[in-house]
């Protein structure tokens, strides 16, 4: 099969493009991502500044390499942040089952009857409105998806054979836990995983839109969006190439995860 | 047989010819050149092990293959009329009205949303011209004719509120409701009881008898076969490799392959003579269990009690077999001495010692009881490769060096078969038959003293099921280890058991040695488990013989009718 290689080759691309971005971004910039310069404003694409300048005459692409930095930071450290949190409920609950499973998915599900944006725009409010604060509350918003599945995967697995050949063989049950039932659990995670932090760049891009995210003037992609909104009949590179950042980044990182699925589980990789 | 029936002369009912059939994808050829014919009244049987193309031969005639299958060549005459080139609507009218199908699973090839009543009513009317009051009484003729106390009830009940046998009697029902001129069963007992298989055949048999339908049956079960059917057609790999008179079949095997199946049938060994030991490995003394009962609002329903006081010795060597039908508590008996499903009152003794009372007592049987599963596919981690799983028991073996379990691990790998290479792979990489080969070795990788086995052949084919049965008594007597075997197969059990245990409803209703339940059974319940299920033995020169155990009950018709 063809299909896999050329997903991964894509999907690596774009995202190794982006990791590169925004690695280069921290450090170096063309220009300064903050100096306003209002003789340059809502200046179009050009040989100076390859993708236009804003209302402030801020070069874009300066600012996209610096929001990129922010917006991956914020997306991994609270797809992280999820995934840890979501695995240990999800195993605990699905491993001891009876009233205490019942009482913490009854919470979960609660928390996830919530649409997660409007989860996190309260917790906002309580923790603060800054890089950390989003990715607290992202993180606290999107765990209870982690938990559901893990918890789902978890019921699933525990009946097969092999967790009681585990336990005959006198394993703990923690180390049955580690060794048999984690590992299985990899798959639906990645895949959870990789959708999800593309939905946290949405939702932290949201966030920064309604502007509730990281304060300006720092850029990232959502804020970028945002103040393009007043200038998109004058000036849509403004709001095209963060939007296409976005995109492309999202597209990649479904792609990538496919592929480290397919990676990580034995029975595919005869497939190639 | 084919000497007295009549109508086997007259023009067959159904003649395939040449027929081919290819996955599209692959061009694998799964059916190759295959012919054969069935006259009208006539029972014929296809018999083969899976991926033989039994049964997507037989659902070529329907016009039922999957759309993945492409019909290469070949014809396919039903009562003169071509099925492979046939419009779709009069294959339609054909299907139901004059071929009825049953299928392997009653569990689910009932509508469980749809009351029975109206299930049988929906070929009736789509079939037949009849008024609902005139449907009606058919459906309640034929449900009192297939054994239902109370077809009126029956009628607005839900399919899961019947049991699999039942299931199968009523899924029997709405295919004859019809008088179908030929049915296609497809290893139509399988999925059910011993006890319950013969009398579902029985009840098949008689009816279509009736009614004059021809019948296929296929399945994989060769003794089932040869004592119903007339004519027997044997395929393996998507070719006939020979067909003819059940009875010349059986008695003169002409393929190699033919002559493989019937040598894979199991067959009794003599009685092994054991060392006298003084006390029993292990014993079981009093051993109940409950299963709690469900939490509903404000209340706990009852708990049932699957296992009624079991008291039972396995003595060093021995190969102790625990049968009953499906429900007799036969698999929480052995779960429950593995320790996999708590117990609520007894004990159990390992070399003497109670292992619930001490820690020592409790690892030195954790250490020395192993157990081997019924499903090779789900009793292996898919994450880990052959090596690992075989290695991982031996992580718990206080002193041993990593060095020393490379060793050990490689012998028992060789032990079982699977010696060069096979340690890097996956499960999935492997047939059944191999997977099943790694459950054993990680079941004896630690040198157990005592192996429980729970129906550890019951997933695999017949000759696989020869060879893994074979690999297990050969490692038995080389290590000398004590086994549970529990299983349904009285001719597996014949094979291996020292000493049989019969249980029904969580109690032991009979126990002895092998030779003494098999030939002079006490309990009403072992003869009854004995006479539904056909022996073979050998013949003596390649052949076997067709025997029922305590002979011919007076309930059951000469085949040739």
């Amino acid at each position: 099969m063809r299909l896999p290689a050329f997903n991964a080759l894509i999907g690596g691309g774009l995202i190794g493009g982006l990791l590169i971005a925004a690695g280069t971004g921290a450090l170096w910039t063309p220009y300064d991502p903050l100096k306003l310069s209002f003789r340059e404003k809502l200046a179009a694409p050009s040989a100076a500044h390859w993708l236009g300048t804003d209302e402030f005459g801020r070069d874009v692409l300066s600012r996209l390499m610096a929001g990129a930095a922010t917006s991956v930071w914020i997306s991994l450290l609270t797809v992280a942040l999820a995934v840890i949190f979501g695995t240990l409920i999800g195993l605990f609950s699905g491993y001891v089952r009876g009233w205490v499973d019942r009482v913490i998915m009854a919470f979960n599900d609660a928390l996830l009857a919530f649409p997660g944006i409007l989860l996190a725009l309260g917790l906002l409010a309580v923790v603060g409105a800054n890089k950390y604060g989003i990715i607290v509350a992202l993180g606290i918003a999107y765990t209870p998806s982690v938990a559901r599945i893990v918890r789902g995967t978890v019921l699933s697995l525990r009946e097969k054979e092999f967790i009681a050949a585990s336990r005959v063989m006198g394993n703990s049950e923690a180390f049955t836990m580690a060794r048999h039932i984690l590992p299985n659990c990899i798959a639906p995670l990645t895949v959870l995983a990789t959708s999800m932090f593309g939905y946290v760049l949405l939702a932290e891009s949201s966030l920064s839109f309604l502007g509730l995210g990281v304060p300006p003037p720092a850029p990232t992609w959502g804020n970028m969006l945002a103040g393009a909104r007043p200038y998109i009949g004058q000036a849509m590179w403004l709001g095209i190439f963060p939007g296409l950042c976005i995109s492309l980044t999202l597209l990649g990182i479904n792609l990538l995860g496919d592929a480290v699925r397919d990676r990580l589980d034995p029975r595919m990789r005869g497939m190639r | 047989m084919s000497a007295g029936n009549p109508v086997s002369e007259s023009k067959p009912l159904l003649a395939v010819s040449n027929l081919t059939l290819k996955i599209g994808a692959s061009g694998k050829t799964v059916v190759n050149d295959v012919g054969f014919s069935v006259s009208p009244g006539e029972i014929v049987g296809i018999v083969g092990e899976s991926g033989s193309g039994k049964t997507l031969a037989a659902r070529a005639i329907m016009g039922f293959v999957p759309p993945a299958v492409k019909l290469v060549s070949g014809s396919i005459l039903f009562d003169g009329d071509e099925i492979t080139t046939m419009a779709p609507k009069r294959l339609r009218a054909v299907r139901g009205s004059k071929v009825g199908m049953v299928f392997q699973e009653p569990m689910t090839s009932l509508n469980p949303s749809m009351m029975i009543g109206r299930q049988l009513e929906e070929g009736l009317a789509l079939h037949r011209d009849l008024n609902a009051a005139g449907r009606r009484a058919l459906i309640l003729d034929m449900l009192r004719r297939v054994g239902l106390s109370d077809p009126e009830g029956a009628l607005h009940a839900f399919p899961h509120q019947f049991s699999g046998g039942m299931r199968q009697r009523i899924m029997l029902a709405s295919v004859m409701l019809l008088k179908p001129a030929l049915l296609l069963a497809d290893e139509p007992t399988t999925a059910l009881d011993a006890v319950v298989q013969r009398d579902v055949m029985e009840l098949m048999v008689d009816l279509t008898k009736e009614n004059g339908t021809a019948v296929l049956l296929i399945s994989h079960d060769l003794g089932m076969v040869a004592r119903y059917c007339s004519r027997i057609v044997v395929m393996s790999q998507g070719d006939v490799v020979e067909q003819g008179a059940a009875d010349d079949i059986l008695a003169r095997p002409q393929h190699p392959y033919t002559r493989k199946l019937l040598a894979a049938m199991p067959l009794r060994g003599l009685a092994r003579e054991l060392p006298q030991a003084k006390t029993p490995i292990v014993a079981v003394r009093d051993l109940v269990v409950d299963y709690p009962g469900r939490q509903r609002f404000f209340r706990k329903s009852a708990p049932k009690r699957a296992l009624h006081g079991i008291s039972l010795e396995v003595r060093p060597g021995e190969v102790v077999a625990v049968v009953g039908g499906s429900g007799s508590g036969k698999t929480t008996l052995g779960q429950s001495i593995a320790g996999l499903v708590k117990s609520s009152g007894g004990e159990i003794l390992f070399n003497g010692k109670p292992i619930f009372k001490s820690e020592t007592a409790y690892w030195d049987y954790r250490l020395n009881c192993q157990m081997v599963f019924q499903d090779p596919y789900s009793s292996l981690d898919p994450r880990m490769s052959i090596g690992e799983l075989v290695t991982e028991p031996l992580r718990l073996v206080p002193g041993m060096r990593a060095a020393e379990k490379k060793a050990r691990v490689a012998e028992v790998l060789a032990e079982v078969g699977l010696g060069n290479g096979f340690a890097e792979r996956f499960p999935h990489e492997l047939s059944g038959g191999q997977r099943q080969r790694v459950a054993i070795a990680r079941a004896v990788v630690r040198r157990p003293s005592f192996v429980i086995a729970d129906e550890p052949v019951s997933a695999l084919d017949v000759t696989v099921r020869a060879q893994v049965l074979e690999l297990f008594a050969e490692l038995q007597r080389k290590h000398g280890f004590s086994c549970l075997f529990i299983s349904h197969d009285l001719g597996v059990v014949e094979q291996v058991a020292d000493r049989v245990v019969v249980m029904q409803e969580g109690r032991i209703v009979e126990e002895g040695s092998r030779d003494q339940i098999f030939d002079d059974p006490k309990h009403a319940y072992t003869r009854k488990l004995l006479s539904a299920v056909p022996g073979l033995e050998s013949s003596g020169d390649g052949g076997v013989r067709l025997f029922w155990r305590l002979g011919e009950p007076d309930t059951v018709q000469p085949k040739s009718g």
